[in-house]
């Protein structure tokens, strides 16, 4: 049997369910002393002066430093999206000349007892020249260091995209809307916050950082290129990760810290952040402003939209560059024909916390605003809301799509999709017109309950290449190297997976190492949904490879003709003689290893697509939104392990409600964030979680990679926002009522009960 | 360096002499003292429910107790719950309902959930929804922990593991 398309149980889970994980902060070396970081209390200022005496004077202390103490760190540079015009904006490891958000890294203690380090934290007083901080991305831009940088304002730059002819297509629409659409500040917000061990070895001179993620080898280049050190002396190791979503593993300043201290201290450096650090330290996302102007013919169909648009991208650029915004500017379109179009999306820093990708990054921004937008169309034309999608739809019959514009440097070519399809079986599923009804007699009943469905495209499966080397080890298992992280995910099942399906060994004697950067050369990581569209392919290759080793090195062992050879269930079998000989065995008897490598790349990203489908019930006094049911229907392409899918889109969908209704980063009007703990910041629990159902389609499976697979990830969060909003349109009978998320009570109840 | 105590905790049955600071958590002393990191710290300020562990058969923020309050009660963490190579009907569960993805609030789901059904083995899932939604999960979304719950709880009234450690 295939050992594809089953819902095996996970490899990686025993550790996990027994206490047995090693977590970033179950790391420990002997002689460890720990990191604490001061960070600053305000938004925006000059650093007049930073008193660290009575902090170095605390018994335990071992040392105090601040920027001066590190002036020969670079400050850290873009992972992707380099846009021209962004370096001034990178953030130091520690504060220069100015704070530029509160939580910014002004100082780092570091003492023998992470308790004696934390005392002495607070020991440490920052002298800061208050400046008013600007906290309004769409404002009008003003100077980002005035003293440091004269000049220098904050818009790093603006993304312009367009295709089609503009003009014309609003020359003769019979209807123009204008929108202006928010969506709010959150982000990832992983279980375990971040932490790190830095270990110095002096004898071999290799620096090692324990509790990486994400981008081993990305951050091991960067962490050795700006501690001046050669390449092999910097490792990367990753153990168990608490999540990720966009926002772990990302180079952080504190990584730098650690590692720099280790180095030069000369002892082991242990750091944990807290979880109010988390919340104003670690990567926010989202915060958009769209202002949107569409053409539109008598039919509902879209001709022309322009979007101008901002993000809110924090105190400073950090690794992700212009990503988010590049994102949201090429997949705005999504699943739509829209034959014109122009995008001029505005980079603008503010004094808050830095921002980058979280989970489907551009997409759930751009999914709500060009879903309101269809929505808008279908009310102001009296036309029903599922027939204007029908009638914009990419019909099948213009697969492949090319859509005439670039994502993250990549031509965006929709490989594969059955869009009209999709939503006809959505419909059938739901009993759409009965539903419907339903919700009327209920509507009629006096309850406020209403219905909202959202298509979205995401994409997955991002280059350049992925390498995987695996080998027959003595016991007769089978390892696999690959770059690839895991951030809880099921990397280790997915790719025993693929490698099962081709080698027919059970997926419990196949061991899969991920992030760990002294056992293969490169990687990639793990994010933009790209593990098993990449990685999985790298390891099909692979194990295709060492499928044909094994018979050709098993021919002369078995005196057989090497086309008589097949490999079953992890033999090679003759099928003339029945004769056979297991893999570890070939290996011992061969002179050559039985080895194999895969290099698997991709010039363009894939496409998979889905709806959400919400229904909500309002309680119009309270203005309370519960989510009574709740749809994602989505085509993957192909599954390798439908259990895991379907767990990628429920959890995703977790995170896309609380992005709806609950999660937020609200700051004071001096910049002071009021969400730092789990008692402002809220993410669902199970009682705000309705019943998520799924429905994967394997209808388009994406010609451009071996297994025909997109990725899972990301989906299951897409259209959140957008199938919400519109369910609580509909419950309120208020059409175009939402313009802004996450919907929180306070906001619904102003624009009920307007004063 | 603040006064120190020494005190003995008690978990999973074994004794562990523990010199602390007064103001140290129950959770570090677990972690760092008694080297059981199972048990995982997801907000510091008993929020999360991930240092979930249970003292004297009730669970505990392990985040918002101190080690000293602990002393002289029997404290148990996930690294208890297994009985050599044989997994708890929860750890059994949560492995074939996929009730876990990062696995960093697993053992406060399963200490929670341990807790509850020794308490109460017939909870109905309504009442389990109610219990669990006092710890947070950020990747299953919850649907698979309280699928799991479920399950475990039918396997437990069927067969019931003894809670004597």
């Amino acid at each position: 049997m295939s050992a594809i398309g089953r819902s095996l149980k996970r490899l990686e889970d025993r550790p996990l369910l027994t206490g047995a994980g090693r977590f970033a902060a179950d790391n420990r070396a002997d002689g460890q002393i720990h990191m604490r970081v001061v960070r600053s209390p305000i938004a925006f200022g000059r650093i007049v002066g930073i008193e660290t005496e009575d902090a170095a004077a605390l018994a335990g202390v071992v040392a105090v430093w601040t920027a001066a103490d590190i002036a020969d760190l670079p400050p850290i540079d873009f992972r992707m999206t380099r846009i021209a015009g962004l370096e001034p904006y990178r953030q130091h490891v520690l504060a220069r000349d100015y704070v530029r958000y509160v939580g910014d890294p002004v100082a780092v203690v570091f003492a023998e007892d992470p308790y004696t380090a934390e005392d002495a934290a607070e020991l440490v007083f920052c002298d800061i020249e208050e400046e008013e901080p600007c906290l309004d991305a769409t404002a009008e831009p003003v100077p980002f260091m005035p003293e440091r940088h004269p000049g220098l304002l904050s818009e790093p730059a603006t993304i312009v995209k367009s295709y089609g002819d503009i003009d014309a297509a609003f020359a003769g629409a019979a209807h123009v809307l204008e929108l202006e659409l928010k969506v709010g500040r959150h982000t990832g917000v992983p279980l375990e916050a971040r932490g790190a061990l830095a270990v110095h070895d002096r004898e071999t001179g290799m620096l090692t950082m324990y509790g990486a993620a994400k981008v081993p080898h990305y951050n091991r280049d960067s962490i050795a290129r700006m501690l001046g050190l050669p390449q092999d002396k910097v490792r990367l190791s990753e153990g168990h990760v608490g999540g990720g979503f966009g926002i772990r593993g990302e180079l952080y300043p504190e990584d730098v810290l650690v590692c720099a201290a280790a180095y030069r201290l000369g002892v082991p450096v242990k750091w944990v952040e807290d979880r109010r650090e988390h919340l104003m330290a670690a990567n926010h996302s989202r915060d958009q402003v769209h202002r949107l102007r569409a053409a539109v013919d008598p039919n509902g169909f879209v001709r022309g939209l322009t979007d101008t648009f901002f993000t809110d991208q924090g105190g400073y650029v950090r690794t992700h560059g212009g990503t988010v915004s590049d994102l949201a500017a090429a997949l705005l379109p999504g699943p739509y024909l829209i034959p014109a179009y122009r995008v001029e999306g505005h980079i603008r820093l503010t004094n808050k916390t830095p921002s980058g990708t979280y989970r489907a990054p551009g997409r759930y921004e751009t999914t709500f605003v060009r879903e309101r937008l269809m929505d808008a169309v279908a009310a102001r034309l009296g036309l029903d809301a599922v027939e204007v999608r029908r009638v914009n739809l990419i019909p099948e019959d213009r697969m492949p799509f090319d859509r005439g514009i670039e994502a993250l440097g990549t031509h965006v070519l929709y490989d594969s999709g059955k869009y009209h399809d999709l939503l006809e079986r959505t419909l059938k599923h739901l009993d759409y017109a009965a539903l419907r009804s339903e919700l009327e007699n209920r509507r009629a009943a006096g309850e406020a309950v209403g219905l909202g469905l959202a298509f979205f495209v995401e994409k997955s499966g991002l280059g350049p290449h992925d390498l995987v080397r695996m080998a027959v080890l003595p016991d007769d298992t089978i390892e696999i190297v690959t770059g690839a992280a895991s951030v809880g995910q099921g990397v280790e099942t997915v790719m025993a997976q693929v490698c099962s399906d081709v080698i027919g060994m059970p997926i419990e004697r196949i061991r899969v190492v991920h992030g760990q950067t002294d056992r293969i050369p490169i990687g990639f990581g793990a994010f933009a949904s790209r593990v098993t569209v990449m990685t999985g392919s790298a390891v099909k290759i692979a194990s295709e490879a060492l499928r044909d080793k094994a018979c050709a090195l098993a021919a002369p062992l078995l005196q057989a003709d090497i086309d008589d050879l097949v490999l079953e269930a992890g033999r090679v079998v003759s099928r003339s003689s029945g004769a056979g000989i297991g893999l570890a065995e070939i290996a011992s008897q061969s002179a050559e290893a039985l080895d194999a490598e895969g290099l698997f790349r991709a010039d363009h990203m894939n496409y998979p697509y889905g709806i959400h489908v919400a229904q909500v019930r309002v309680d119009t006094e309270l203005c309370g939104v519960k989510v009574e049911r709740y749809l994602v229907a989505y085509d993957i392409g192909r599954m390798i392990n439908p259990m895991l899918v379907e767990g990628q889109i429920v959890g995703a969908a977790a995170q896309g409600i609380g992005g709806a209704l609950l999660e937020e980063f609200v700051y004071d009007e001096a910049g002071q964030p009021l969400a730092t703990s789990f008692a402002d910041y809220l993410m669902p629990t199970a009682h705000e979680m309705p019943p998520v159902e799924v429905l994967v389609r394997e209808d388009a499976p994406s010609p451009q990679n071996p297994l025909g697979v997109k990725g899972a990830g990301e989906g299951g969060i897409t259209a959140a926002g957008a199938a919400i909003a519109a369910a609580v349109d509909d419950a309120l009978g208020r059409p175009g009522l939402v313009t802004r998320l996450p919907i929180v009570p306070t906001r619904l109840h102003a624009s009920l009960y307007p004063r | 360096m603040a006064e120190k105590h020494a005190i003995t905790l008690n978990a999973n049955g074994k004794d562990y002499r523990i010199s602390v600071e007064a103001r140290r958590t129950l959770a570090d002393a677990l972690r760092d003292d008694c080297g059981l990191t199972g048990t995982h710290l997801g907000c510091e300020h008993g929020v999360c429910g991930a240092c979930t562990v249970l003292v004297d058969g009730k669970p505990v923020r392990s985040c918002l107790m101190f080690a000293v309050q602990a002393e002289g009660q029997a404290v148990r963490t996930v690294e208890g719950l297994a009985k050599g190579e044989v997994l708890h009907p929860l750890q059994k569960a949560f492995w074939e309902n996929h009730g876990l993805q990062c696995g960093f609030c697993t053992p406060g789901f399963l200490m929670l959930a341990t807790g509850a059904l020794e308490a109460e083995p017939d909870l109905s899932e309504a009442e389990l929804r109610d219990i669990l939604s006092s710890n947070l999960c950020r990747c299953t979304g919850y649907q698979n922990i309280i699928k799991s719950v479920c399950a475990a709880a039918s396997e437990m009234r069927a067969c019931p593991p003894s809670a004597d450690r």
